[in-house]
């Protein structure tokens, strides 16, 4: 039951965000939306007892990554030059139809009841999935170490490549 | 001793391959003496090896360095028997003569360390070809004598002659080789392999006069391309354009010799087939008078050498085919002796003439340049069959083993005594031109002796075309005791027996050469208004013959000019339009489909994510609805 | 009461399609970036969601990839962005179209 008023609760202010995001003039508040999508979605990750993730979501992405979005939008300037002309006059009837073509979609399965992609829920929430620090560190440092160690390494090339992007001194246009 | 047999080879090829890489550091003159290093030891190597065949009562032996196809019988073995010792002592031993003859011709030239280079791979080349165990090997050499060939005579390539001379006498040595592969594929048919060891010991039992006849009459074509025999003899004239010494070594002694040596080689093959063997004859005979008739009328002093090269190798082809392998054998010996020297005589003169050929612009040269004029003139008596010298015992050979055996031999008999007549007149003449009369050379040139590193390969020479003929004279056969095991499959054509016959044809034979000889001295050691009008009278023989029966305009507007209107035709008719049209037209039809792809890169990202995310939700439709 | 996993991934398609519709209407290279990120939490929703209803910890390890990923694809995209702003002045996605055709 509390994970019920919590998945609404939580599924409407993740919706809301989402739709700040695309909706919003100003770049400011579409990052405010997805901060509130970020943290909407974190706290799924614990109803679902995802800890570990439900954490890193909020430090990594909440924390860093929106920071990091902030300091570029403050750094570039709020730009509204989105509206100012539109070279695709035709793209808004695509999206429409694409958008209409997935809600067909999405009533389609939902009347046919078709709904199953997983199997059913289980009653209670079983202990093999709680995502505690201990849970999640034995697979990823067994099964998954090679893959661990490519992050490791994707994200320092990513630092030398941002670093090096950064330095780039090209001449203006 | 044939342990060291492969260092035969190697020597030369050694000395090649050192020259090629350090040839320019090591430079003029010490190239030269390295390489006529390497090819004076290859002749050391090969008579210590061949001693035992001279003392006599030694087994050939095949020599197996290497397994290379064993499948099909092609090692890299060599065959040490009589006939591939004498062919290495006269290749290695006339070789290293010009070799060293050549350090001082080639003196001042830019590329001397080059031309070393392509003569000591000549020298590998032509050894492997005769000391080849089996047929494949012996290709490897055929080829790669080709190839130094044509390197030697373009070896001035600055010049157009040149290059185009190279060019002809590689184009027409392929059509040579083409038969010659066709005859080796035709061998492999039917014996299953190629190897010597393989085929003559059962050739009379696997093949039969109708096969045995096609591969004889394929190695025919062969042996003419290579040895210029009728009607292939084109390209070697204008080999001369290559240095004197490559004329010397490859278009006298001893390349052109290969098709000579290849019948000898094969004659447990030839045995079987007489109509081959004849056709051999016959072409020989017909070249050697051919030949002779158009050196007759030659000015330039090595085209009358070239010519009278052919004609000679005709003489060798009439011996092979005649079933006289040792008597071919023997003039192949004593003409390398004797024509080499002739080259090299030749070689001196025009070095002594800043290379003037034409003997218009000669005369009166003996009192300048003794040495070079008496071994010429040594080599003249030898070539026109003066007894006792060289020329007399193997051409005497010849032409009584031929006369022997009769019917339309006697044809071929009496063209080969008329031959030997005109050869000596037409060589009396060009040493009268050269050496005798007033001198018609103009001021500026001042005609010398040539160094003595050139003299003494002369006198050498002179001394070999002397002696040479005393190894097989009719009353010590030692030549073809000699050569005898390597012709253990065939009944060997000899002389008729007996000393009164002996001297009627020797009679005959000697005749004809002092009669052309004389005529041909009396004629030309006169002035020069003399002899013009005496070459008048005999036109438009004369003509024709100087021209040398205009065969080159005819296999140019016979083959030549078909064949360049053929590749014109295949070039801009059929490759520019059909295959080029084929190949643009694709690429134009892929450019035109490019041009309509084109417009689907706008370039706007949000056009890419629409088509993306259409593309994405047909396939979700077909994930869900498909199921 | 358990909220079932097809609940889950009924809001995770919602927050996908947004982003993707977002990501073709918006023209600000930044908002543009942000839809990503909201599609990659969708994802990661439906990954921790399969994860639970399979009981299977693989999900949530997936997830944590996924983070890294995006964390560093961050970095060098807004990188890039700040690169191009300083040489074109503009944060419009359509300004940026030289590999027309």
């Amino acid at each position: 039951m509390v994970e019920g008023i919590l998945f609404v609760l939580m599924a409407v202010t993740a919706l809301a965000g989402a739709v700040t995001v695309v909706v919003a003039r100003n770049p400011v508040y579409s990052a405010m939306g997805l901060l509130g999508t970020l943290f909407s979605v974190a706290v799924l990750y614990v109803a679902q007892l995802a800890h570990f993730v439900a954490a890193v979501q909020v430090i990594v992405y909440a924390g860093a990554v929106m920071t990091l979005f902030l300091f570029v939008i403050m750094f570039i300037g709020v730009d509204t030059s989105d509206d100012r002309d539109e070279r695709l006059p035709m793209q808004r009837f695509w999206v429409g139809i694409l958008a209409g073509v997935i809600v067909l979609l999405a009533a389609g399965i939902t009347l046919s009841g078709n709904f199953d992609w997983v199997p059913a829920a289980v009653e209670t929430i079983p202990e093999a999935t709680n995502g505690t620090i201990q849970a999640i560190a034995e697979p990823l440092f067994t099964d998954w170490v090679l893959a661990f160690e490519a992050t490791a390494l994707l994200l320092t090339i990513s630092a030398a490549g941002a670093i090096a992007l950064a330095h780039f001194k090209g001449q203006r246009t | 001793m044939t342990d060291f047999l492969w260092l035969i080879i190697a020597l030369p090829l050694a000395g090649a391959v050192l020259l090629h890489f350090l040839g320019r550091f090591v430079g003029e003159p010490l190239s030269g003496w390295l390489a006529s290093l390497a090819s004076t030891s290859a002749f050391v190597f090969a008579l210590v090896a061949a001693w035992p065949f001279i003392q006599g009562g030694e087994h050939s032996t095949t020599v197996l360095l290497w397994e290379w196809m064993p499948a099909i019988g092609a090692n890299l073995e060599l065959l040490w028997d009589p006939l591939a010792a004498l062919m290495v002592l006269v290749v290695t031993g006339v070789g290293s003569l010009i070799h060293f003859f050549a350090i001082g011709y080639m003196h001042g030239d830019d590329r001397f360390d080059r031309f070393f280079t392509s003569l000591n791979l000549f020298m590998a080349s032509m050894l492997t070809l005769v000391l080849a165990g089996n047929y494949a090997m012996l290709f490897l050499g055929w080829e790669l004598v080709g190839l130094s060939s044509y390197l030697l005579i373009g070896f001035w390539f600055t010049r157009p002659s040149a290059a185009a001379a190279a060019k002809k006498a590689f184009v027409v040595n392929r059509i040579g080789d083409f038969g010659f592969m066709i005859a080796l594929m035709l061998v492999f048919a039917s014996f299953g392999t190629l190897s010597y060891a393989g085929i003559f010991e059962r050739a009379d039992e696997v093949l039969g006069v109708g096969m045995a006849t096609a591969i004889g009459l394929l190695m025919l074509v062969g042996a003419a391309g290579k040895s210029a025999q009728v009607p292939l003899y084109v390209w070697l004239p204008d080999a001369m354009e290559g240095p004197t010494p490559v004329s010397a070594l490859i278009h006298a002694a001893t390349m052109v010799t290969a098709g000579v040596y290849l019948i000898a080689r094969s004659s447990a093959i030839f045995e079987i087939a007489p109509i081959a063997s004849t056709t051999v004859a016959t072409v020989g005979a017909i070249t050697a008078l051919w030949a002779a008739t158009i050196a007759l009328a030659q000015r330039d002093i090595k085209k009358v050498l070239a010519y009278s090269t052919i004609s000679q190798l005709g003489y060798m082809f009439l011996a092979v085919g005649a079933g006289a392998y040792v008597a071919g054998v023997f003039h192949l010996m004593t003409h390398a002796f004797f024509k080499a020297l002739l080259f090299l005589g030749a070689g001196s003169v025009i070095h002594a003439m800043s290379d003037e050929q034409d003997m218009h612009k000669m005369g009166g040269l003996l009192k300048k340049m003794p040495t070079t004029a008496i071994t010429m003139g040594v080599g003249t008596l030898a070539i026109a069959g003066i007894p006792p010298l060289a020329g007399f015992w193997s051409k005497d050979e010849i032409l009584g083993s031929v006369f022997a055996r009769g019917g339309w031999f006697s044809a071929l008999w009496i063209v080969g005594l008329v031959t030997a007549l005109i050869t000596a007149f037409y060589m009396a003449r060009q040493w009268v031109l050269v050496f005798l009369g007033e001198p018609r050379w103009s001021q500026d040139t001042s005609p010398h002796e040539a160094p003595r590193v050139m003299t003494i390969p002369l006198i050498i020479l002179a001394g070999l075309s002397v002696v040479g003929g005393l190894l097989n004279t009719p009353f010590a056969l030692r030549l073809e005791r000699f050569l005898e095991p390597s012709f253990e499959y065939v009944t060997l054509q000899n002389p008729p027996e007996g000393l009164a016959m002996f001297a009627v044809l020797a009679g005959l034979s000697v005749m004809a050469s002092l009669v052309g000889g004389g005529f041909g001295y009396v004629s030309y050691n006169r002035p020069k208004q003399r002899w013009l009008d005496f070459e008048d009278g005999f036109e438009p023989l004369w003509g024709t013959w100087e021209q040398a029966y205009r065969v080159d305009d005819l296999y140019g507007a016979a083959i030549v000019a078909p064949g360049k209107k053929a590749a014109e035709v295949a070039a801009f008719g059929v490759d520019l339009a059909i295959i080029d049209g084929a190949v643009n037209g694709v690429g134009s039809a892929v450019r035109r489909l490019g041009e309509l792809a084109r417009s689907l890169q706008t370039g706007y990202v949000r056009n890419y994510g629409v088509l993306f995310l259409g593309g994405a939700l047909v396939i979700v439709i077909w994930l869900v609805v498909g199921r | 009461m358990i909220v079932s996993a097809g609940y889950y991934m009924a809001l995770a398609a919602a927050l996908f399609v947004i982003g993707a519709l977002g990501m073709l209407l918006r023209r600000n290279v930044l908002v543009m970036f942000m839809c990503i990120e909201l599609m990659l939490n969708a994802v990661n929703l439906t990954l921790i969601s399969a994860g639970r209803a399979l009981n299977d910890l693989n999900g949530q390890v997936a997830v944590f990839f996924i983070l890294v990923v995006a964390a560093a694809e961050v970095v060098v995209g807004l990188a890039i962005i700040v690169a191009i702003f300083r040489r074109r002045s503009t944060a419009s996605i359509d300004e940026l179209s030289e590999l027309r055709g």
